[in-house]
Parts: structure tokens; sequence; C-alpha cells
């Protein structure tokens, strides 16, 4: 029997507000433990919420990206559980009126253009952090940090149209490429910022009802989502086969021995006993202000991949790469006018090893070797002026100092006579002077070559660069190769 | 008048003196050195109390429109210089790190806190007698109770002990201690005080509320306190109603007269009561309009749904984990929260607790708590519908006079049953005034409940001075101050 | 409300209801819901559910406020405590739904 596979993702993203989703506490991180609290994210006796405006404006402008409905009214609503990281054992959410619903994320994977039906997007606040139980004198305890409770966060839930765990790992990709590039989160799965359950089920090929699905929990990575995916599904699979029933359960994923562990079944299902937050009037997101948030919306990542393929003609790869970030799309963009495909190149080489080796940012970079100045580095190489290991020097060296290529070259005490058009007359003179080396060469004694460059070498003082020089032989006598008769 | 006779005064008159010269000091010592010794250890209206702190209040009052006031101030309201318990042993010695907003604003005003009061458990009950320190004690009959669940604040006013005092009502807890203690209680228009740093029992029901035993110290106090927070999202966002003018009169003022709601089930006294007030009203030259009107029934029923629904989420926070009473020696998580929370909580508490829980749980939403907000949209109309045709109302604030401690503590329904004319206010999110009256015959103190459209504070309190001088318009002016009917130890 | 049903609101409520007081508890709890079964008589039909609270405030711009406690102060009130973290007992993966 074949089996399908059916996913569906429940995804977090944690906000990059300055503040927290119901009180002016700091969202920062690295603080430290239970320093950024207040009587509201602590959870203290009569304290109130207020609501982050920018939180819900983030919420709107993914909401815009990606085609949602947005709720012009939409209802906060509490959903109650006890949990030692949850300052009022309830979490303030929104249930059946989210601020979006509908759209998609569209996806390339492996070529092909998706589209990745999602089901909602609301706004609800972070719980704190609870740590494993630890040793502590003579007693095991846990530890508990509320910092990040009340961060806001987003939640995002996919219908279940997912048959593939690439297909999962290229959604995350898009989510996080698209939460970077509003501004709205880092969306760093390892950091947390980025969060992701999978409900998973099998059912026959071609059948249309679902089978019982699963949870999978504690998928820490892209990685990790689709490892624990797939082993689920072989998990499924391997029940199935056997003839045994999926058992409605949730699991956890451990990435360390690739393998699912079945959480304890818990006694009762969930009864959450939502209703809608008393505390909180209904957030209303008026027309103007949905008007003005779309007209904040950059270019959109894949509209600006589209564009960039059709107006520089650089092959999909390439501008996966430079869209990464809207960053070095705009620096790639600005640095490529003249020579799309060498920048393209240099950019996804060197500048981004550059920031990895230097652990620095784009932004940071760009003070140093700004679009403009990168461009005209890429004129002289265009030109010929810079060969191979001269460039990557001059590359190093524009990193580290101020200057233009020819300042540079001078500090550095490097001389580069002449253009390409100014070597031409002396290659051709060359050719002509020694017509016997010519022809061994052209008969297929490529060693010649070397003999032809020292002679333009001797014409030149000594001061062309050798592989400029012997490029433009190269191509002269290619010329004369072919116009033979 | 003596520094031993200031605790007589109104509020008004106070801060006039404060204002002249008097020792603030000495302003808010008075009711604890006359009163205070003379009653408080029968009435037992304070939980917390500290000289010390006192004294640092009345050094720091700064010069506003009560400065020098001593306010009590009830338990479950948030304070830094006492401890904040609601009375409960889940909260035994919690000390607040930030002061309600309306207790920033009456410190703002000058008044002074000069201690805090019993009330029942997180506000849940009619009676003060569901508190972890022992009931409260009505000061003109030390068997009876003072009502509740703010009884603490209100006796404290009732026998001198503060000038003035806050409370909280969310079914009746301001307007049916003050009833039962002879002063003045009003419950303002829901959104018109801060909540932020009330300790929440019905998030959209509660108000903060403000006794004192003068009409126009609870212009005062209310001036002082209304008006937008942004610390509260529920407070309304246009500037409190001017309530300057309290001593106007009610000529032209037309009030409701519902009968139907006291044909039966209300005591005598009380239905005379209403009868003398509806007469002063008419004699100061309002208009008595009858009408008829939804059977409080309803109301109880929606209010045992949905305030009971929204504590068991409020009160889910008290869990031992990061403040308050924790359970000892507990092995795992859950043992702490359902130990801590078992031992922690009264019984009333976690009566409402389960009921709560039960209205909102799967399966049960729809019928219990739907059901009860829906029944209150039908409350809300029902008023909004009266007072399209008046000014106010005019109704008792309970069905009896003050009941015996331990009355009603055996049948939880009956204590229900006695908020059935204060609920509706609450579900409806209007104002209610609470007034008294002359004595019943045996000397319990006797009120009427006067209730009006969102922000009629200024026609309700105009309403409770006219009554304040038995109708007679000459007396209207401020000038005159009306004698209040303290008890008498017996 | 039977027996089982208050033992399993109290479960859900984190409280434990002593084994003598459940039958009670139950007879009151019964005796409340069948009371608010008036509410049934009430004409209720096209009537939305008064849930929202009414004002509609500014939304609070995303600045620091200045309240913040800083640990000390937060954990005050910390029935128990290790240094700058709130301690509690060991939390058992069941205890999260």
């Amino acid at each position: 029997m074949a089996y399908e596979a059916v996913i569906g993702l429940e995804c977090h993203l944690q906000l990059r507000t300055a503040t927290k989703m119901f009180c002016g506490c700091p969202a920062e991180f690295g603080a430290e433990p239970n320093a950024n609290v207040c009587p509201v994210c602590l959870g203290l006796p009569g304290a109130l919420p207020r609501v982050n405006r920018a939180a819900i404006d983030a919420a709107l402008r993914l909401g815009l990206a990606l085609g949602c409905d947005v709720r012009p009214t939409s209802v906060f609503a509490r959903k109650n559980y006890f949990y030692p990281d949850m300052p009022k054992n309830y979490q303030i959410s929104q249930y059946d009126l989210p601020l979006c619903e509908q759209g998609a994320v569209p996806v390339t994977v492996e070529g092909t253009e998706r589209r990745f039906e999602l089901t909602r997007i609301h706004v609800e606040e972070d719980t704190g952090k609870s740590f494993h139980p630890e040793r502590y004198g003579d007693r095991r305890v846990s530890r508990v940090d509320f910092n990040r409770a009340g961060v806001p966060l987003l939640e995002l839930v996919t219908r279940p149209v997912f048959h593939e765990p690439k297909e999962c790992g290229a959604f995350l990709f898009q989510l996080r490429r698209l939460s970077r590039w509003l501004g709205i989160s880092d969306a760093d799965m390892e950091k947390g910022h980025l969060r992701c359950d999978a409900n998973v089920s099998l059912r026959p090929r071609g059948a249309a009802a679902f089978g019982t699905k699963t949870e999978i929990k504690n998928l820490n990575s892209i990685k990790g989502v689709e490892k624990g995916i797939a082993a689920e599904i072989e998990r499924q699979r391997g029940m199935l086969e056997r003839g045994e029933r999926i058992e409605q359960a949730t699991l956890l994923y451990d990435a360390d021995h690739d393998r699912l562990q079945v959480m304890r079944s818990k006694e009762h299902a969930h009864d959450y006993r939502y209703f809608p937050e008393p505390d909180l009037p209904a957030l209303v997101v008026d027309d103007a202000w949905i008007a003005e948030a779309r007209a904040r919306l950059p270019e959109l990542p894949w509209d600006r991949e589209r564009r960039m393929i059709a107006a520089y003609g650089l092959p999909a790869y390439d501008v996966g790469v430079l869209t990464e970030q809207r960053e070095l799309a705009d620096y790639f963009e600005a640095a490529a006018d003249r020579e799309p495909k060498l920048a393209s190149n240099w950019i996804m080489t060197e500048v981004l090893r550059a920031l990895k080796e230097r652990g620095i940012s784009l932004t940071q970079w760009a003070e140093r070797v700004p679009a403009a100045r990168l461009a005209a580095f890429l004129d002289k190489l265009m030109a010929r002026e810079l060969p191979g290991p001269l460039a990557k020097q001059v590359f190093a060296w524009m990193a580290a100092e101020d200057g233009d290529v020819a300042a540079l070259l001078e500090r550095h005490g490097v001389r580069v006579e002449g253009s390409a058009e100014e070597l031409r007359p002396l290659v051709q003179a060359v050719l002509q002077e020694h017509p016997g080396p010519v022809q061994q060469y052209l008969a297929g004694k490529t060693a010649t070559l070397g003999f032809l460059v020292g002679q333009v070498m001797k014409k030149s003082g000594g001061q062309a660069v050798p592989q400029v020089v012997q490029e433009l032989l190269r191509e002269a006598l290619e010329q004369q190769a072919g116009s033979r008769p | 008048m003596s520094a031993n006779e200031l605790w007589r005064l109104s509020a008004a008159a106070l801060a006039r003196r404060v204002a002249a010269g008097t020792d603030v000091a000495a302003a808010v010592e008075s009711g604890w050195e006359g009163p205070g010794a003379a009653w408080e250890a029968d009435v037992h209206a304070v939980v917390h109390a500290d000289r010390a702190a006192r004294r640092a209040g009345a050094e720091a009052a700064k010069p506003g429109p009560l400065k020098g006031v001593p306010v009590l101030v009830k338990d479950n309201l948030c304070t830094t210089d006492y401890p904040t318990t609601c009375a409960s042993r889940i909260l035994a010695g919690w000390r607040s790190p930030y002061d309600a907003t309306v207790i920033t604003r009456l410190r703002e005003a000058g008044a002074v806190i000069a201690g805090k009061g019993n009330m029942d458990e997180f506000a849940m009950g009619s009676s003060t007698e569901y508190s972890c320190y022992g009931p409260t004690r009505n000061p003109y009959d030390l068997e009876r109770v003072p009502g509740g669940s703010s009884g603490g604040p209100a006796a404290a006013v009732a026998y001198g002990l503060c000038t003035l005092g806050l409370g909280s009502d969310t079914g009746g807890s301001v307007r049916q201690p003050a009833a039962f203690c002879g002063v003045f209680g009003l419950k303002p228009t829901y959104g018109r005080l801060s909540r932020y740093g009330l300790v929440a029992f019905g998030s959209s029901l509660d108000q903060v509320g403000i006794f004192a035993r003068h009409a126009g110290d609870v212009a005062a106090t209310y001036q002082a306190l209304a008006g937008p927070d942004p610390f509260d999202a529920t407070t309304r966002l246009t500037r409190a109603p001017d309530v300057s003018r309290w001593d106007a009169g009610v000529r032209g003022l037309t009030f409701g007269w519902p009968a139907n709601l006291w044909q039966e089930g209300c005591d005598p006294e009380v239905v005379e009561g209403l009868e003398r007030a509806a007469e002063w009203l008419e004699r100061a030259g309002a208009r008595r309009a009858a009408l008829e009107f939804l059977p409080g029934e309803y109301a109880v029923a929606t209010y045992y749904l949905v305030a009971t629904a929204e504590a068991s989420s409020n009160l889910a926070r008290f869990d031992g984990v990061r403040y308050g009473f924790r359970h000892p020696d507990s092995a795992d998580v859950l043992a702490l929260y359902t130990r801590t929370r078992s031992a922690g909580f009264g019984p009333e508490v976690q009566r409402r607790i389960l009921l709560g829980t039960y209205a909102l749980s799967a399966g049960y939403y729809d019928a219990y708590y739907l059901t009860a907000q829906r029944a209150r949209t039908r409350i809300r109309r029902e008023y909004d519908e009266a007072f399209a045709h008046c000014d106010l109302m005019l109704m008792p604030v309970a069905p009896t006079l003050p009941f015996r401690i331990g009355e009603k503590t055996e049948d939880p329904l009956a204590m229900y049953l006695s908020d059935i004319f204060t609920i509706g206010a609450n579900l409806a999110g209007i104002p209610g005034l609470s007034v008294p009256l002359e004595p019943a015959r045996n000397g319990l103190p006797r009120a009427v409940q006067l209730l009006g459209a969102p922000d009629s504070e200024p026609a309700l309190l105009r309403a409770g001075r006219a009554l304040e001088v038995r109708g007679d318009v000459a007396r209207l002016p401020r000038e005159n101050e009306v004698e209040f009917a303290w008890p008498t130890k017996r | 409300m039977d027996r089982d049903e208050v033992r399993r609101i109290a479960t859900l409520a984190r409280l434990k209801i002593p084994d003598e007081r459940v039958p009670r508890m139950a007879a009151e709890l019964s005796a409340v819901l069948e009371f608010v079964a008036t509410l049934n008589r009430l004409d209720l039909r096209g009537l939305e559910p008064m849930t929202f609270a009414p004002a509609n405030p500014p939304l609070r711009e995303d600045e620091l406020d200045g309240r913040r406690l800083g640990a000390e102060i937060a954990l005050a009130g910390a029935p128990e405590r290790d240094a700058a973290f709130f301690l509690v007992p060991p939390i058992v993966e069941n205890v999260n739904p």
C-alpha cells in the first residue's frame, strides 16, 4: 500500500520590537534573569495588559505580504492553562476572531513554484523560560526566568498542504527570509525566534479522508524539522504496515539521536477554556492603517527575485543567494549596474566570505566598501587591469583601508601599467617580431606562450601585469588562428 | 474643635482645616485615637495598620483638595506601604511593589492611606464573613454583618476611624456594605476609575468604589480619582463627568420607580425607606415615573456565570510560584499548584472558581458563558430603555436590613440572591449610589439605591444630596453640613 | 453536577476538594446551576454576547515605560529563589498541556 504524508505546520515567530506585547518592558535578550519584568509581565495581582502598536503593525505587514484577509476588528482571548513559565496561568492570544486569515506563502521547491496556504496569523504573548529539573542541594528543582514572558509572538498556522519534509524546509526558509526582509524578526530557529511544530498523518495515496495526526515538537532547526517529520512519517508507515492503529499523541524530536519520543499521554484533552479577554477592547485596524502598512511594504523577496532575474539575466541560484537578505539585494543592485554577473559572483563568494570571516554584518561591510566602491573595483576587473590573484589582493586591501583601486596599488607599491588598450600594440608588435614561436604555439606547443609573454613584458619595461599580457596574447593568437586561410 | 474631634469632620471640612494649618498627622491619627480605641477591637474593620506608615504618609501628604484626609483602603487595592492580601491566606504578607492608580491619585490629591480594610476573600461575598482574618462586625449592631465584600472600609467610615473609604464593587460590594453601615457608597460608571492595581475578580464588572459620610465627600473623591488611565485599557477615554455641582438639587429630574421589583421578598422597613426617599425627591422638585423593570433574578443568574468565569481565570495566577503562600514540600509542580491553592483559598473562593471553570469548560461554554453574555446584553438594553424615560432609577440596595453573622453562610444561593438589586448595574456598566436614610425602627441602618445611565454620576450625587437634606431645597447648598448619624456603643 | 464532574473541574482548576467535602460541593454547585438555568426563560434571540470592553484606546507606542522592577524587587516576593531565578519543584512533562 502506498501512503501519502499530510503535514501541517504551526509556527511561532518572535517579533523584534523594543518592548513586550502587553507592557513597556524591554523585549531584549541576554539580560540578567528576571531583570526585564514589571507587574504586568510578572503576573502580579492587579496588573493589566496594554497592547503594543508596533507588534500589531508587524503582524499586519506580514499578513499583507502573504495576501491574508485582515480582520478590521479582531479579539484577544485568554487561553487558560497552568505552567510555571506562565505568569498569569493564562496566555493572552486570539481565538475565533484572529487578526489575519487565509493567505499563502509562495515557495520555490526544487525549481517548481508552489503556494502553501495558511489558515491564520494571530498575535499573542510568549511565556517565560523554565529549565529542566536540576540538582539543588539534596533536592531537584526547576528554575524559571520571566524575561521572555510577554514578548510578542505571531502564530502562523498552515493548512495541511505539505506532503514532504523538504517542502516544509523550503517553507521555513521562505518564512525566515520574509521575516527578516520585513524587519519584523530575526527568525533564527536556533535562537528560538522561529519555532515550529508539525502535525503529521498518513493516508493511502489517493484517499480523501485524513488519517489520525500526531504532533511533533522540539524541532529546533530547519534541518531538524525535516528530519523529525521524516522520522515520524517512517514511524507511522511502519505502524500502518504492521496493521497497528495510529494513536493521537505528541512526540518530541531528539535531534542528537534522530529519534522521536512519545510524551507521556495526558489524562485530559486540552481544555483551554478560551473566552474573550475582558481587560482589552476589540482590536481595531482601520482601512487607513492597512493602506499605510501596505504602502510601507518593500518589494517582496519573491517579486524581487523575479525582477532581478529579468533585469540582470542572472541564474535563479544567484538571485536566490543575493535575495537572502534585503540589504544584500540592495547592495548588489547598487553595485551591479554595469557588470551584474561579475558583481553577483564577487558578492556571493568574496563578500559573503568576508562577512563570515570577520563576523560582521553587511551594514558594517558597506560602511567600509560601499556599493559604488565595489562597482569601481569591478570595472577595473572587467577592463583587465586586475588579473585574478592581484584582484583578490586588492579586494582584501579595500576591505581594510580607504582609497580607490589606484590609490591602493600605489600605497602598496604595485604598479600596473597601462590598460589592455595600451598593451595591445605591444602584443601585436611582439607577434610580428616573433613569427616562429607564434607558429609553434599555433601548432600546439602552448609552452611558447611564456616566451611571448616575456617579450611583451620586456617591451613594457616590466610594468605590465603578466596575466593580462597572457590573456591578450591568447586572444590575439586565437584571432590569428581563426583568420588563417 | 479640639484635635481629637477632627475625626468627626467631613473630608471637605477636614481638608479646609489642614489647608488652614491643622497638623496632618493629627488629622490622620484622630480617628485612631478616638473612635478607633473605642470600636476597632469589636468591629475589626482593619487588617493592616502601621502607625509608622501613617506617620510617613502624613509627612508626605501633598497639597491637594484632600490633603490630610485619612482613607481606609480595601485590602484588594495594591499599596506599597501596607501589605495587600485580599483577606486570603494565599497572599499572606504580600507586599506590592507598585501602587494602584487610584492610590496614586489619592496621594496626588493629598489624602493619606491610613491602612487596609477587611473584606470577603478576593471580594467574593456579601457579608465580610469570608475573610481569613475573621469577620468585620456592623458598628450599629455588633451581632450583624457590615455587608460585603467591602465591609471593612464601610464600617471604618461609619464609626469614624477614617473619613473616606475605598472599596470595590463587582456585584454590589460597595453599595451593599454602604447601605448596611449607613454611609454613602458610589459604584462609578464602568471605566471611570482605573482598575490598574485592583486585584481582579470579575474584570468586566469590577469598579473601585468610594465610601463617605457625606454626599459632597463622595463628589470630591470621585473628582480626584476619575479619568482615563493609560495603564488600564478599559477606562473611558473622555474626561470624567463634572460632579462639582453636586449640591444643585434635583428640580426637573425624573426618577424611575420600578415598584414591581419589591412587591415580594423585601423587608417592609426597606420598602418604607424607599417610599420616604421618593417623597423627599419629589419634595425637592423631582418627578416620579412609575415603570416596570426586569426582575433581578436574571441578573443574579447572569452574574454568577460571568463573574465566576472571569474570576476562575483571574485567580489562576495564585499558584505559589512567584509570590504569596507556597505549600511546602511538594514533589512536583502539579502538587505545588494543587496543594497551595487548596490550602490557600477559602471555600467560597473555591466554590466560585469551580463554577467559573465549569461555565467555560469545553461543551458548556455556549450553554453557560455565552448565554450569560447574551443575557447581559439584554439586561443592559433594559437599563438603556429605562433611562430613555427617566434620568435616574430609585430602588432598594438589598432586600433586607443587615442580617446576623452566620445567618446566610450555610446557604450560598441565599447569599447570592441578596445581591438581587445591585448586580444589574455591574452587568450594564452603569453607576450606582447607595444613600443612607434615617435608621429603621430597630436602629439598623437603612438606605436606598440610585442608578443612572453611564456617566450620570453628577445626577446621582445631586439626588444623593437632595436625600441627605431630606428634600429640603433650602438646605441643599454645601455650606449646610448635615450631621452624620453615628453609631452608638450598646 | 455529579461528584466525578466536580473532581474533573477541580483538576482543571488545580484544586483538590477533600473527598468528604465533594458531595456537599456537588450539591451546592448543582443548586446554583439549577438557578442559573432560569436564564433559559429569557428571550435572547438576536442578541450578541456583551464581551468587548467598551473603550477603544489608542494602542501603546513601542517605547520603554520605565516600570521595570529589576530582579531584586521582582524576586522579593518569591516563595523560593536561587540568585536571580524563581525556583519551583521539578516540572514533570505531563503537567504541560
